[in-house]
């Protein structure tokens, strides 16, 4: 399937649309994971608004695409996809970690309409996603099961426990998208230890890997075609991105991992982020 | 000589029947599916059986996808296993949203015995009860463990049941209901209230046996569902016997002694709890029965406990 240029403006705007909905719910003066949810925006947009079989009417629909968040520290992003599609009010993104919402810090399934699972203790998604997959094809039903690791959480060991799994099952419903933005909570995803060369880490524990630009929307979008095209095997795309994308300041940054923006910085990613969004839909 | 059997074995029995009459029903196991008798089932219903290998994080997670989807599914492995290295994804992935996973450890407590203390759970129940939304279920027989596998399954939140590899005797007869958070009286007596759990419940009733020859009258209480707790029967024994008495194999730190303190504590005039138990130990190897005997937990130990605590 070819991707329109069309196509692909109108999903490079909405990932802009992301952007502003993530700095805006986060605000000033308050403690958020900005690094993780901008690097993982363009995915997330990808993902909600290309790939996914999804009806944000139907958000139970047992056919539905599942997409797990296991770098739940990230869930911001999803949100504010979630709300983007009217699965729940836009507005409620402003509660978002305060006291009495549905919105918590980490994915909360039992509260959040939209949210396929708890995530938030790194490690424990892809098994669950395994499971999501399992089910499927003991339920006889045809959906796909996405999960977005971060490149630190692969530090995990039940990650490659998941992995082998997977390979084990053949699970060909399965994709896993690997949010490679070389930065942790405190340092280089590189430090602590070693996971290069990541594609052949994949590739011999029986998956199929490809490595993107994970912030070229093209790149993402045919990725996540190739990965449905695998149908014998689970697929992992390892998508290279910047910690902090769109906002210049927290790009690359790792204590902006999670942080609080003081006023004056607050605007400056509100405009640099509102800027972009003005750019895409000028263009 | 009753006829002594494993609670696993009932269990392994129970599961394939339930296999057959739910088809939402799926298992996992980690390696040891001949040891937890999940054997039954995955000759039975191979395309509703993995075997994740030896993970039983990834067995545990993998199974709350499942539930996440509407499948029921039932975790296996030793009891040392699937409460402490599993911890973590249990109480992010399953007790905190609530998903109907059935965690089942088997080979459970002092019993396990020959493996010594690496296998040998003491503090599972303590690490189970601890987390909102999961109730902890205890089977004292045979019968008791069929009829608990059938109402786990039907419970809607998660559950964890604790089995052993240790022969008891059948106490119940044919008829018996378990029900979910209710203590079963299975003798009656006004000066001392024993509240066993599992193996102990036998040995409880073998120490009444012995008490009674003393004109001590041991009410003794099943306490099969540890969460939630038929706290009524608890505070009903309290109001009614000199002595309260918890006998478990397990520490005494966390478990059926703990879960009946809490529920006494704050009612005035309460009697005494002895809480007999494990003491903050680890296990060892051993036979089975050389380990209850060195940890007082036979029938003529746990009865020279409470006669000294009614002096």
């Amino acid at each position: 399937m070819t991707i329109s240029p069309d196509q692909i403006a109108g999903l490079r705007r909405k990932a802009a649309e992301l952007r502003l909905n993530i700095v805006t719910m986060m605000g000033s003066n308050k403690t958020h994971h900005f690094g993780g949810s901008l690097s993982a925006a363009d995915i997330v947009t990808a993902l909600y608004f290309y790939k996914m079989r999804y009806d944000p009417h139907n958000p139970g629909w047992p056919e539905r695409a599942r997409f797990l968040m296991s770098k739940g520290h990230s869930v911001p992003a999803q949100y504010a996809a979630l709300a983007m599609l009217g699965v729940f009010p836009l507005e409620e993104l402003a509660t978002l970690k305060q006291l009495g919402s549905r919105l918590q810090g980490h994915p909360a399934m039992h509260l959040t309409p939209g949210l396929e699972g708890c995530t938030g203790a790194l490690g424990e998604g892809l098994s669950y996603a395994n499971g999501m997959a399992l089910a499927a094809r003991i339920r006889d039903l045809s959906y796909n099961v996405y999960c977005l690791l971060g490149d630190g959480e692969l530090q995990e060991g039940q990650v490659w426990e998941a992995a082998m799994t997977a390979a084990r099952h053949c699970l060909g419903n399965l994709v896993a998208i690997v949010d490679r933005n070389g930065l942790k909570a405190m340092d280089e995803t590189k430090c602590g230890k070693l996971l290069d060369p990541l594609d052949e880490r994949w590739t011999s524990f029986g998956w199929a890997a490809r490595e993107i630009d994970g912030h070229d929307m093209a790149a993402i979008c045919n990725a996540l075609d190739w990965a449905g095209e695998q149908t014998q095997q689970p697929a992992v795309i390892i998508a290279n991105t910047v910690k902090g994308k769109g906002v210049s300041f927290l790009e690359g940054r790792p204590q902006f991992h999670n942080a609080s923006l003081n006023e004056e910085q607050f605007a400056c990613a509100l405009g640099e982020v509102k800027a972009t969004l003005a750019m895409t839909e000028g263009g | 000589m009753p006829k002594l059997t494993e609670t696993r074995y009932a269990y392994g029995e129970a599961l394939l029947e339930l296999g057959s009459q739910r088809p939402e029903v799926v298992v996992l196991d980690a390696d040891l599916y001949k040891s937890t008798r999940t054997v039954l089932f995955r000759d039975a219903f191979p395309e509703r059986f993995i075997d994740v290998g030896i993970s039983e994080a990834d067995m545990v997670s993998t199974a709350a996808g499942m539930a996440a989807t509407g499948l029921i599914p039932f975790c296996n492995s030793f009891a040392m296993f699937i409460t402490s290295i599993c911890y973590l994804p249990i109480r992010t992935q399953i007790a905190y949203p609530g998903l109907p996973v059935k965690l089942v450890g088997s080979s459970a407590g002092l019993t396990q015995g020959p493996d010594g203390a690496s296998h040998q759970s003491l503090e599972d129940i303590a690490l189970m009860r601890s987390l909102p939304n999961m109730a902890v279920v205890s089977p004292a027989d045979e019968v008791e463990t069929r009829q608990a596998t059938f109402a786990i399954a039907d419970w809607p939140g998660p559950v964890y049941m604790r089995l052993g590899r240790y022969p008891v005797p059948r106490l119940f007869a044919e008829g018996y209901r378990f029900e979910m958070g209710k203590a079963a009286t299975l003798r009656d007596g006004g000066d001392v209230a024993i509240f066993a759990t599992g193996h102990m419940v036998s040995k409880a009733l073998d120490a009444a046996e012995l008490l009674a020859q003393d004109r001590i009258e041991a009410r003794v209480v099943n306490v099969s569902t540890i969460k939630p707790l038929d706290e009524a029967a608890v505070q009903k024994a309290a109001g009614e016997v000199g002595l309260l008495a918890s006998v478990e194999e397990h520490s005494v730190i966390g478990g059926l002694g703990s879960a009946v303190a809490e529920c006494v504590s704050g009612i005035a005039n309460t009697p005494p709890l002895l809480r007999l138990g494990v003491r903050d130990e680890f296990g060892e190897s051993g036979l089975a029965d050389e380990l209850l005997e060195k940890h007082r937990l036979t029938g003529q130990l746990i009865a020279a406990d409470i006669r000294r605590a009614l002096k």
